[in-house]
Protein backbone atom coordinates (compact mmCIF):
# COMPACT_ATOMS: atom_id res chain seq x y z
CA UNK A 1 0.00 0.00 0.00
CA UNK A 2 0.81 3.62 -0.91
CA UNK A 3 0.66 5.79 2.00
CA UNK A 4 0.74 9.69 1.85
CA UNK A 5 2.80 11.45 5.08
CA UNK A 6 2.63 15.24 4.97
CA UNK A 7 3.30 17.89 3.38
CA UNK A 8 0.80 18.53 6.52
CA UNK A 9 1.76 16.97 9.21
CA UNK A 10 3.10 17.63 12.67
CA UNK A 11 6.00 15.53 12.76
CA UNK A 12 7.43 16.42 9.70
CA UNK A 13 8.71 19.44 11.29
CA UNK A 14 7.61 22.08 7.95
CA UNK A 15 5.92 20.81 4.75
CA UNK A 16 7.76 17.65 3.90
CA UNK A 17 5.70 14.72 1.84
CA UNK A 18 6.63 11.24 2.51
CA UNK A 19 5.56 8.68 -0.37
CA UNK A 20 5.50 5.52 1.96
CA UNK A 21 5.28 1.93 0.21
CA UNK A 22 4.64 -0.50 3.39
CA UNK A 23 4.15 -3.66 3.90
CA UNK A 24 1.53 -4.22 6.79
CA UNK A 25 3.40 -1.99 9.41
CA UNK A 26 6.91 -2.48 7.68
CA UNK A 27 8.51 0.27 5.03
CA UNK A 28 9.57 -1.09 1.87
CA UNK A 29 10.17 2.20 0.49
CA UNK A 30 10.12 6.04 1.29
CA UNK A 31 10.71 9.43 -0.79
CA UNK A 32 11.06 12.23 0.10
CA UNK A 33 9.13 14.95 -1.89
CA UNK A 34 10.47 18.20 -1.58
CA UNK A 35 10.07 22.03 -2.82
CA UNK A 36 6.99 23.40 -1.11
CA UNK A 37 8.91 25.93 0.65
CA UNK A 38 11.56 26.62 -2.61
CA UNK A 39 11.51 30.49 -3.05
CA UNK A 40 14.13 31.12 -5.00
CA UNK A 41 16.82 32.87 -2.64
CA UNK A 42 19.77 31.94 -4.93
CA UNK A 43 18.29 33.63 -7.77
CA UNK A 44 17.38 36.90 -5.63
CA UNK A 45 20.74 36.94 -4.07
CA UNK A 46 22.02 37.93 -7.40
CA UNK A 47 19.72 41.14 -7.83
CA UNK A 48 21.07 42.16 -4.21
CA UNK A 49 24.06 44.22 -3.42
CA UNK A 50 26.14 41.87 -1.29
CA UNK A 51 25.62 43.73 2.49
CA UNK A 52 21.82 43.23 1.14
CA UNK A 53 22.16 39.63 0.87
CA UNK A 54 22.59 39.04 5.15
CA UNK A 55 19.02 39.15 5.23
CA UNK A 56 18.05 36.87 2.82
CA UNK A 57 20.24 34.20 4.96
CA UNK A 58 18.47 34.42 7.93
CA UNK A 59 14.97 33.60 6.14
CA UNK A 60 16.44 30.04 5.01
CA UNK A 61 16.31 28.12 8.84
CA UNK A 62 14.70 29.76 11.35
CA UNK A 63 16.58 27.96 13.76
CA UNK A 64 20.02 29.09 12.47
CA UNK A 65 19.93 32.81 11.51
CA UNK A 66 23.58 33.70 12.89
CA UNK A 67 24.93 30.40 11.06
CA UNK A 68 24.24 31.33 8.01
CA UNK A 69 25.15 35.44 8.46
CA UNK A 70 28.15 34.06 9.23
CA UNK A 71 28.62 31.89 6.72
CA UNK A 72 28.24 34.16 4.00
CA UNK A 73 29.81 37.17 5.89
CA UNK A 74 33.05 34.34 6.01
CA UNK A 75 32.35 33.89 2.45
CA UNK A 76 32.73 37.09 1.40
CA UNK A 77 35.22 38.19 3.93
CA UNK A 78 37.11 35.62 2.30
CA UNK A 79 36.36 37.38 -1.68
CA UNK A 80 37.64 40.64 -0.09
CA UNK A 81 40.66 39.02 2.00
CA UNK A 82 39.20 41.24 5.16
CA UNK A 83 40.99 40.65 8.43
CA UNK A 84 38.34 40.56 11.50
CA UNK A 85 39.23 41.64 14.63
CA UNK A 86 39.07 39.56 17.14
CA UNK A 87 36.47 41.06 19.38
CA UNK A 88 33.79 40.08 16.22
CA UNK A 89 35.05 36.74 16.00
CA UNK A 90 34.71 36.24 19.96
CA UNK A 91 31.22 37.83 19.26
CA UNK A 92 30.24 35.71 16.39
CA UNK A 93 31.73 32.59 17.97
CA UNK A 94 29.36 33.36 21.37
CA UNK A 95 26.42 34.13 19.04
CA UNK A 96 26.88 31.21 17.30
CA UNK A 97 26.85 28.38 19.94
CA UNK A 98 23.75 30.09 21.72
CA UNK A 99 22.68 29.64 18.31
CA UNK A 100 23.38 25.99 18.43
CA UNK A 101 21.84 26.08 21.70
CA UNK A 102 18.40 27.24 20.28
CA UNK A 103 18.31 25.12 17.51
CA UNK A 104 19.21 21.96 19.72
CA UNK A 105 16.53 22.59 22.17
CA UNK A 106 13.65 22.77 19.79
CA UNK A 107 15.13 19.68 18.08
CA UNK A 108 14.89 17.99 21.69
CA UNK A 109 11.65 19.54 22.33
CA UNK A 110 9.89 18.66 18.88
CA UNK A 111 11.61 15.33 18.72
CA UNK A 112 10.55 14.38 22.01
CA UNK A 113 7.03 15.58 21.66
CA UNK A 114 6.82 13.30 18.50
CA UNK A 115 7.49 10.19 20.55
CA UNK A 116 4.94 10.96 23.20
CA UNK A 117 7.34 13.34 25.53
CA UNK A 118 5.21 16.37 26.25
CA UNK A 119 6.87 17.48 29.39
CA UNK A 120 10.95 17.89 27.67
CA UNK A 121 8.85 20.59 25.18
CA UNK A 122 8.07 22.61 27.59
CA UNK A 123 11.52 22.65 29.66
CA UNK A 124 13.44 23.22 26.27
CA UNK A 125 11.17 26.06 25.60
CA UNK A 126 11.62 27.23 28.68
CA UNK A 127 15.25 27.74 28.37
CA UNK A 128 14.77 28.60 24.37
CA UNK A 129 12.68 31.58 25.13
CA UNK A 130 16.17 33.23 27.18
CA UNK A 131 18.13 32.62 23.97
CA UNK A 132 15.62 34.70 22.30
CA UNK A 133 15.60 37.26 24.41
CA UNK A 134 19.48 37.39 24.23
CA UNK A 135 19.17 37.89 20.81
CA UNK A 136 16.24 40.64 21.10
CA UNK A 137 18.61 42.28 23.24
CA UNK A 138 21.95 42.24 21.08
CA UNK A 139 20.04 42.20 17.50
CA UNK A 140 16.64 43.80 18.27
CA UNK A 141 15.17 40.56 16.46
CA UNK A 142 13.88 37.31 18.07
CA UNK A 143 14.66 35.45 14.90
CA UNK A 144 15.70 37.00 12.04
CA UNK A 145 18.25 38.77 13.72
CA UNK A 146 20.46 39.83 10.90
CA UNK A 147 23.15 41.07 13.13
CA UNK A 148 26.24 39.80 11.85
CA UNK A 149 27.42 42.71 8.69
CA UNK A 150 30.65 41.56 6.09
CA UNK A 151 33.46 42.60 7.79
CA UNK A 152 32.10 42.41 11.78
CA UNK A 153 29.18 43.16 13.41
CA UNK A 154 26.05 45.63 13.12
CA UNK A 155 26.86 47.06 16.64
CA UNK A 156 28.71 46.52 19.79
CA UNK A 157 26.38 44.67 22.47
CA UNK A 158 24.54 46.89 24.96
CA UNK A 159 25.84 47.10 27.89
CA UNK A 160 23.10 44.55 29.85
CA UNK A 161 24.12 41.80 27.50
CA UNK A 162 26.93 40.66 29.00
CA UNK A 163 25.70 39.83 32.35
CA UNK A 164 22.37 38.20 30.76
CA UNK A 165 24.59 35.92 28.91
CA UNK A 166 26.71 35.09 31.80
CA UNK A 167 23.35 34.59 34.34
CA UNK A 168 22.21 31.55 31.05
CA UNK A 169 25.30 29.83 30.79
CA UNK A 170 25.36 29.56 34.38
CA UNK A 171 22.61 27.64 34.76
CA UNK A 172 22.00 25.83 31.49
CA UNK A 173 23.64 23.28 32.65
CA UNK A 174 21.32 22.15 35.02
CA UNK A 175 18.85 22.18 32.68
CA UNK A 176 20.43 20.14 30.62
CA UNK A 177 20.39 18.07 33.78
CA UNK A 178 16.99 18.08 33.72
CA UNK A 179 16.14 17.42 30.37
CA UNK A 180 18.12 14.36 30.72
CA UNK A 181 16.46 13.21 34.30
CA UNK A 182 13.20 13.25 31.86
CA UNK A 183 14.81 11.06 29.12
CA UNK A 184 18.44 9.99 29.52
CA UNK A 185 17.03 6.45 30.95
CA UNK A 186 13.02 6.60 30.51
CA UNK A 187 12.04 3.21 29.69
CA UNK A 188 9.44 4.28 27.30
CA UNK A 189 11.96 6.76 25.47
CA UNK A 190 14.80 4.00 25.42
CA UNK A 191 12.18 1.57 23.74
CA UNK A 192 11.04 3.97 21.11
CA UNK A 193 14.60 5.34 20.08
CA UNK A 194 17.54 2.69 20.77
CA UNK A 195 18.30 0.19 18.01
CA UNK A 196 16.03 2.74 15.61
CA UNK A 197 16.86 4.09 12.42
CA UNK A 198 20.36 2.51 12.53
CA UNK A 199 23.00 4.13 9.51
CA UNK A 200 26.33 3.12 9.13
CA UNK A 201 29.57 5.35 9.41
CA UNK A 202 30.12 4.53 5.53
CA UNK A 203 27.01 5.30 4.32
CA UNK A 204 26.54 8.59 6.17
CA UNK A 205 29.71 9.35 4.08
CA UNK A 206 28.45 7.51 0.99
CA UNK A 207 25.07 9.50 1.18
CA UNK A 208 26.50 13.26 2.31
CA UNK A 209 25.31 12.57 5.79
CA UNK A 210 27.24 15.67 8.21
CA UNK A 211 26.94 17.03 11.93
CA UNK A 212 25.20 15.18 14.68
CA UNK A 213 23.65 12.46 12.69
CA UNK A 214 27.10 11.87 10.90
CA UNK A 215 28.76 11.72 14.25
CA UNK A 216 26.05 9.38 15.72
CA UNK A 217 27.25 6.68 13.38
CA UNK A 218 30.49 7.50 14.34
CA UNK A 219 32.26 10.05 11.61
CA UNK A 220 34.64 11.84 13.66
CA UNK A 221 34.34 15.19 11.82
CA UNK A 222 33.37 18.65 13.19
CA UNK A 223 34.48 21.59 11.00
CA UNK A 224 34.46 23.34 14.09
CA UNK A 225 37.98 21.70 15.16
CA UNK A 226 38.99 20.14 11.97
CA UNK A 227 38.78 22.99 9.45
CA UNK A 228 38.68 26.08 11.84
CA UNK A 229 37.06 29.62 11.08
CA UNK A 230 36.23 32.82 12.93
CA UNK A 231 39.33 31.61 15.67
CA UNK A 232 37.53 28.38 16.73
CA UNK A 233 41.10 27.05 17.07
CA UNK A 234 41.29 29.32 20.18
CA UNK A 235 38.72 27.28 21.75
CA UNK A 236 38.74 24.39 24.10
CA UNK A 237 36.09 21.78 23.27
CA UNK A 238 34.99 18.31 23.04
CA UNK A 239 33.97 16.86 19.73
CA UNK A 240 31.46 13.80 20.82
CA UNK A 241 31.58 11.02 18.53
CA UNK A 242 29.45 7.68 19.10
CA UNK A 243 29.19 4.31 17.44
CA UNK A 244 25.88 3.34 17.89
CA UNK A 245 24.04 5.23 14.93
CA UNK A 246 20.63 5.02 16.14
CA UNK A 247 17.94 7.61 16.72
CA UNK A 248 19.33 7.26 20.55
CA UNK A 249 22.66 7.81 19.62
CA UNK A 250 21.90 10.79 17.84
CA UNK A 251 19.92 11.69 20.49
CA UNK A 252 22.84 11.95 23.41
CA UNK A 253 24.92 13.31 21.06
CA UNK A 254 23.26 16.23 20.84
CA UNK A 255 22.80 16.42 24.65
CA UNK A 256 26.40 16.39 25.02
CA UNK A 257 26.72 18.92 22.45
CA UNK A 258 24.81 21.17 24.32
CA UNK A 259 26.83 20.67 27.31
CA UNK A 260 30.19 21.53 24.94
CA UNK A 261 28.40 24.66 23.15
CA UNK A 262 27.80 26.10 26.70
CA UNK A 263 31.22 25.34 27.70
CA UNK A 264 32.51 27.84 24.06
CA UNK A 265 29.92 30.19 25.07
CA UNK A 266 31.57 30.63 28.75
CA UNK A 267 34.86 30.78 27.05
CA UNK A 268 34.00 33.19 24.37
CA UNK A 269 32.14 35.14 27.14
CA UNK A 270 35.63 35.19 29.92
CA UNK A 271 37.63 36.08 27.19
CA UNK A 272 36.21 38.38 25.38
CA UNK A 273 38.83 40.63 24.17
CA UNK A 274 38.56 44.57 23.77
CA UNK A 275 38.62 46.19 20.90
CA UNK A 276 36.79 47.26 17.27
CA UNK A 277 33.88 44.90 16.50
CA UNK A 278 34.13 45.63 12.68
CA UNK A 279 37.42 45.63 10.75
CA UNK A 280 39.01 48.79 9.37
CA UNK A 281 37.92 48.95 5.35
CA UNK A 282 35.71 51.92 4.61
CA UNK A 283 35.16 51.00 1.48
CA UNK A 284 33.26 48.21 2.46
CA UNK A 285 31.61 48.91 5.89
CA UNK A 286 29.65 51.92 7.08
CA UNK A 287 31.12 54.14 9.38
CA UNK A 288 29.79 54.94 12.81
CA UNK A 289 26.64 57.41 13.01
CA UNK A 290 28.81 60.23 14.82
CA UNK A 291 31.21 59.57 12.00
CA UNK A 292 29.04 59.79 9.41
CA UNK A 293 27.56 63.37 11.22
CA UNK A 294 30.81 65.39 11.77
CA UNK A 295 33.11 64.29 8.81
CA UNK A 296 32.48 64.95 5.20
CA UNK A 297 34.65 61.58 4.01
CA UNK A 298 32.57 59.22 6.16
CA UNK A 299 29.18 60.79 4.25
CA UNK A 300 30.49 60.12 1.35
CA UNK A 301 31.66 57.02 1.88
CA UNK A 302 28.32 55.70 3.78
CA UNK A 303 26.43 57.22 0.83
CA UNK A 304 28.30 55.32 -1.74
CA UNK A 305 28.15 52.09 0.16
CA UNK A 306 24.07 52.61 0.60
CA UNK A 307 23.59 53.43 -2.93
CA UNK A 308 25.69 51.37 -4.72
CA UNK A 309 27.01 48.82 -2.98
CA UNK A 310 30.48 47.81 -2.82
CA UNK A 311 32.34 45.86 -5.51
CA UNK A 312 33.84 42.98 -4.38
CA UNK A 313 37.24 41.42 -6.15
CA UNK A 314 36.34 38.61 -9.13
CA UNK A 315 36.94 35.55 -7.88
CA UNK A 316 35.05 32.30 -6.21
CA UNK A 317 35.10 31.02 -2.88
CA UNK A 318 33.35 27.95 -0.95
CA UNK A 319 33.22 28.68 2.91
CA UNK A 320 31.68 25.92 4.82
CA UNK A 321 30.73 25.93 8.85
CA UNK A 322 29.60 23.22 11.29
CA UNK A 323 25.67 24.17 11.95
CA UNK A 324 24.01 22.56 14.75
CA UNK A 325 22.86 20.39 11.59
CA UNK A 326 26.06 20.07 9.83
CA UNK A 327 27.74 21.57 7.34
CA UNK A 328 27.02 24.44 6.11
CA UNK A 329 28.57 25.85 2.73
CA UNK A 330 27.94 29.24 0.80
CA UNK A 331 29.39 29.12 -2.73
CA UNK A 332 30.05 32.81 -3.56
CA UNK A 333 31.43 33.90 -6.98
CA UNK A 334 32.13 37.70 -7.49
CA UNK A 335 32.52 38.81 -11.41
CA UNK A 336 34.23 41.64 -10.07
CA UNK A 337 30.78 44.05 -9.53
CA UNK A 338 28.73 45.28 -6.40
CA UNK A 339 26.41 41.91 -6.92
CA UNK A 340 27.10 38.20 -6.18
CA UNK A 341 27.22 36.50 -9.54
CA UNK A 342 26.53 33.24 -7.88
CA UNK A 343 25.53 32.61 -4.30
CA UNK A 344 24.85 28.70 -3.62
CA UNK A 345 23.75 27.41 -0.29
CA UNK A 346 25.16 23.86 0.35
CA UNK A 347 22.41 22.68 2.77
CA UNK A 348 23.16 19.97 5.42
CA UNK A 349 19.56 19.11 5.71
CA UNK A 350 19.46 18.24 2.04
CA UNK A 351 22.36 16.36 2.15
CA UNK A 352 20.87 14.75 5.10
CA UNK A 353 17.37 14.31 4.10
CA UNK A 354 18.65 11.60 1.58
CA UNK A 355 19.24 9.78 3.93
CA UNK A 356 15.93 9.09 5.50
CA UNK A 357 15.10 6.10 3.13
CA UNK A 358 18.31 4.42 4.58
CA UNK A 359 16.78 5.01 7.86
CA UNK A 360 13.31 4.33 7.51
CA UNK A 361 13.13 0.77 4.75
CA UNK A 362 12.61 -2.16 6.86
CA UNK A 363 11.25 -0.77 10.05
CA UNK A 364 8.05 -0.04 11.44
CA UNK A 365 5.41 2.69 10.21
CA UNK A 366 6.13 4.10 13.85
CA UNK A 367 9.58 4.29 13.24
CA UNK A 368 9.29 7.35 10.41
CA UNK A 369 8.62 9.71 13.17
CA UNK A 370 11.37 8.86 15.01
CA UNK A 371 14.12 8.90 11.97
CA UNK A 372 12.80 12.14 10.70
CA UNK A 373 13.30 13.77 13.98
CA UNK A 374 16.60 12.23 14.61
CA UNK A 375 17.91 13.66 11.65
CA UNK A 376 17.22 16.90 12.74
CA UNK A 377 15.95 19.02 9.32
CA UNK A 378 14.53 22.71 8.67
CA UNK A 379 12.45 22.43 5.68
CA UNK A 380 13.43 26.36 4.64
CA UNK A 381 16.71 25.36 4.30
CA UNK A 382 16.16 22.07 2.15
CA UNK A 383 13.86 23.94 -0.20
CA UNK A 384 16.12 27.66 -0.13
CA UNK B 1 45.52 42.04 3.90
CA UNK B 2 46.64 42.86 0.13
CA UNK B 3 44.67 40.66 -2.37
CA UNK B 4 47.44 37.86 -3.65
CA UNK B 5 47.34 37.22 -7.26
CA UNK B 6 45.49 33.95 -8.29
CA UNK B 7 48.44 30.94 -9.53
CA UNK B 8 47.08 29.65 -12.14
CA UNK B 9 51.09 27.84 -13.76
CA UNK B 10 50.60 24.64 -13.61
CA UNK B 11 54.20 23.80 -13.23
CA UNK B 12 53.87 25.71 -9.25
CA UNK B 13 50.86 23.65 -8.31
CA UNK B 14 52.74 20.36 -8.65
CA UNK B 15 53.40 19.98 -4.78
CA UNK B 16 49.33 20.12 -4.40
CA UNK B 17 48.44 16.08 -4.33
CA UNK B 18 45.29 16.70 -6.19
CA UNK B 19 47.01 18.25 -8.91
CA UNK B 20 49.89 15.91 -9.55
CA UNK B 21 47.40 13.26 -9.31
CA UNK B 22 45.39 14.25 -12.03
CA UNK B 23 48.10 15.11 -13.63
CA UNK B 24 49.70 11.88 -13.91
CA UNK B 25 46.51 11.02 -15.93
CA UNK B 26 46.72 13.98 -17.83
CA UNK B 27 43.32 15.32 -16.75
CA UNK B 28 44.27 18.51 -15.70
CA UNK B 29 42.90 21.16 -18.22
CA UNK B 30 43.99 24.30 -15.91
CA UNK B 31 43.84 24.67 -12.14
CA UNK B 32 44.35 27.82 -10.01
CA UNK B 33 44.90 28.25 -6.86
CA UNK B 34 43.15 31.82 -5.23
CA UNK B 35 42.10 32.73 -1.68
CA UNK B 36 43.38 29.42 -0.19
CA UNK B 37 41.51 27.38 -2.19
CA UNK B 38 42.84 25.10 -5.44
CA UNK B 39 40.09 24.88 -8.35
CA UNK B 40 41.25 21.83 -11.00
CA UNK B 41 39.36 22.28 -14.72
CA UNK B 42 38.63 19.28 -15.88
CA UNK B 43 37.06 17.86 -19.49
CA UNK B 44 33.44 17.15 -18.98
CA UNK B 45 34.18 13.61 -20.31
CA UNK B 46 36.90 13.21 -18.24
CA UNK B 47 34.99 14.05 -14.68
CA UNK B 48 34.05 10.81 -13.64
CA UNK B 49 37.31 9.27 -13.70
CA UNK B 50 38.90 12.57 -12.30
CA UNK B 51 36.19 11.79 -9.04
CA UNK B 52 37.60 8.49 -8.70
CA UNK B 53 41.36 9.01 -9.10
CA UNK B 54 40.79 11.85 -6.31
CA UNK B 55 38.70 9.70 -4.16
CA UNK B 56 41.06 6.38 -4.55
CA UNK B 57 44.45 7.60 -4.71
CA UNK B 58 46.75 6.81 -1.63
CA UNK B 59 48.19 10.38 -1.88
CA UNK B 60 45.04 12.51 -2.01
CA UNK B 61 42.15 10.61 -0.24
CA UNK B 62 39.13 13.07 -1.23
CA UNK B 63 36.32 10.27 0.17
CA UNK B 64 33.41 12.86 0.76
CA UNK B 65 31.59 15.01 -1.73
CA UNK B 66 30.42 18.15 -0.69
CA UNK B 67 28.78 19.90 -2.70
CA UNK B 68 27.67 19.97 -6.99
CA UNK B 69 26.62 23.52 -8.07
CA UNK B 70 26.33 25.05 -11.51
CA UNK B 71 27.22 28.43 -12.62
CA UNK B 72 25.59 29.97 -15.90
CA UNK B 73 27.94 32.38 -17.94
CA UNK B 74 25.54 33.29 -20.35
CA UNK B 75 26.07 34.95 -23.12
CA UNK B 76 29.53 33.46 -23.06
CA UNK B 77 30.21 29.81 -24.22
CA UNK B 78 30.78 27.20 -23.00
CA UNK B 79 27.87 28.33 -21.41
CA UNK B 80 27.56 26.13 -17.80
CA UNK B 81 30.15 25.85 -15.04
CA UNK B 82 29.33 22.69 -12.71
CA UNK B 83 31.52 22.78 -9.63
CA UNK B 84 32.18 19.34 -7.32
CA UNK B 85 33.67 20.51 -3.99
CA UNK B 86 35.22 17.34 -3.16
CA UNK B 87 36.42 17.22 1.00
CA UNK B 88 38.94 14.71 2.37
CA UNK B 89 38.59 13.72 6.06
CA UNK B 90 41.76 12.40 6.94
CA UNK B 91 44.09 15.13 5.14
CA UNK B 92 41.46 18.03 6.01
CA UNK B 93 41.46 19.74 2.96
CA UNK B 94 39.18 20.73 0.10
CA UNK B 95 39.48 20.02 -3.53
CA UNK B 96 36.73 22.26 -6.42
CA UNK B 97 36.58 20.84 -9.61
CA UNK B 98 35.14 22.41 -12.97
CA UNK B 99 33.77 20.95 -15.73
CA UNK B 100 32.30 23.41 -18.28
CA UNK B 101 29.47 22.21 -20.50
CA UNK B 102 28.22 23.74 -23.30
CA UNK B 103 24.95 25.30 -24.31
CA UNK B 104 24.03 23.58 -26.64
CA UNK B 105 24.27 20.29 -25.55
CA UNK B 106 24.04 20.63 -21.44
CA UNK B 107 24.76 17.24 -20.31
CA UNK B 108 27.43 15.84 -18.05
CA UNK B 109 28.16 11.98 -16.65
CA UNK B 110 26.68 11.17 -13.55
CA UNK B 111 28.65 11.00 -9.96
CA UNK B 112 26.05 8.60 -8.57
CA UNK B 113 27.90 5.26 -8.81
CA UNK B 114 30.99 7.39 -7.14
CA UNK B 115 28.97 9.09 -4.32
CA UNK B 116 25.36 8.41 -3.77
CA UNK B 117 24.95 11.71 -2.40
CA UNK B 118 25.07 13.10 -5.49
CA UNK B 119 21.42 12.07 -6.30
CA UNK B 120 20.03 15.30 -4.79
CA UNK B 121 22.43 17.74 -5.67
CA UNK B 122 22.58 16.64 -9.32
CA UNK B 123 18.68 16.67 -9.27
CA UNK B 124 18.84 20.09 -8.31
CA UNK B 125 21.48 21.59 -10.88
CA UNK B 126 19.41 19.91 -13.27
CA UNK B 127 16.44 21.40 -12.21
CA UNK B 128 17.55 24.98 -11.65
CA UNK B 129 20.08 24.98 -14.97
CA UNK B 130 18.58 22.53 -17.43
CA UNK B 131 21.71 20.42 -16.64
CA UNK B 132 21.19 16.67 -18.18
CA UNK B 133 22.81 14.12 -15.64
CA UNK B 134 23.92 10.99 -18.11
CA UNK B 135 23.48 7.90 -16.11
CA UNK B 136 21.17 9.31 -12.78
CA UNK B 137 18.80 6.99 -13.01
CA UNK B 138 15.38 9.51 -11.23
CA UNK B 139 16.69 12.83 -12.67
CA UNK B 140 13.21 14.60 -12.35
CA UNK B 141 12.62 18.20 -10.74
CA UNK B 142 12.88 18.60 -6.96
CA UNK B 143 12.05 22.03 -5.97
CA UNK B 144 10.25 23.44 -8.75
CA UNK B 145 6.86 21.81 -9.35
CA UNK B 146 7.02 18.55 -12.27
CA UNK B 147 5.50 20.82 -15.24
CA UNK B 148 7.43 23.95 -14.51
CA UNK B 149 8.43 25.29 -17.61
CA UNK B 150 12.29 26.64 -17.81
CA UNK B 151 14.94 26.70 -15.34
CA UNK B 152 15.09 29.69 -12.92
CA UNK B 153 18.81 30.15 -12.04
CA UNK B 154 19.35 30.45 -15.69
CA UNK B 155 20.84 33.95 -16.51
CA UNK B 156 18.27 34.35 -19.22
CA UNK B 157 15.60 33.85 -16.88
CA UNK B 158 13.92 36.85 -15.02
CA UNK B 159 14.23 37.05 -11.28
CA UNK B 160 10.35 37.87 -10.88
CA UNK B 161 9.95 35.09 -13.48
CA UNK B 162 7.48 35.20 -16.37
CA UNK B 163 4.33 36.32 -16.23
Amino acid sequence: MILNMGPQHPSTHGVLRLLLEIDGETVVKCVPDIGYLHTGIEKTCEAKFYQQVVPLTDRIDYLCPMTNNLTYCLAVEKLLQLEIPPRAQYLRVLLNELTRINSHLVWLGTHALDIGAMTVFLYCFREREEVLKIFENVAGQRMMTSYFRIGGVSLDPPLDFWAKVKKFIDKFSDCIDEYEGLLTANPIWIERTRGVAYISADDCIALGVTGPSARGSGVDWDLRRDMPYSGYEKFQFKVPVSNDGDVYARYLLRVQELRESNKIARQALEGMPEGPFKADSPKVILPDREKMKTQMEALIYHFKIVTEGFAVPAGEVYQAVESPRGEMGYYVRSDGTAKPYRVHMRSACFANLQALEKLCVGRLLADVVAAIGSIDIVLGEIDR
Amino acid sequence: MALQPAITELDQLKDKPAVAALQAASLVDSAKFDRDELTIYVNRADIRRACEILRDSPTTKFNFLSDVTCVDVFPSEPRFEVIYNLLSHSRKERVSLIAKVPGGDPSIESLIGVWPSANFFEREVFDLFGVRFVGHPNLRRIMMPEDWEGHPLRKDYPVEGYR
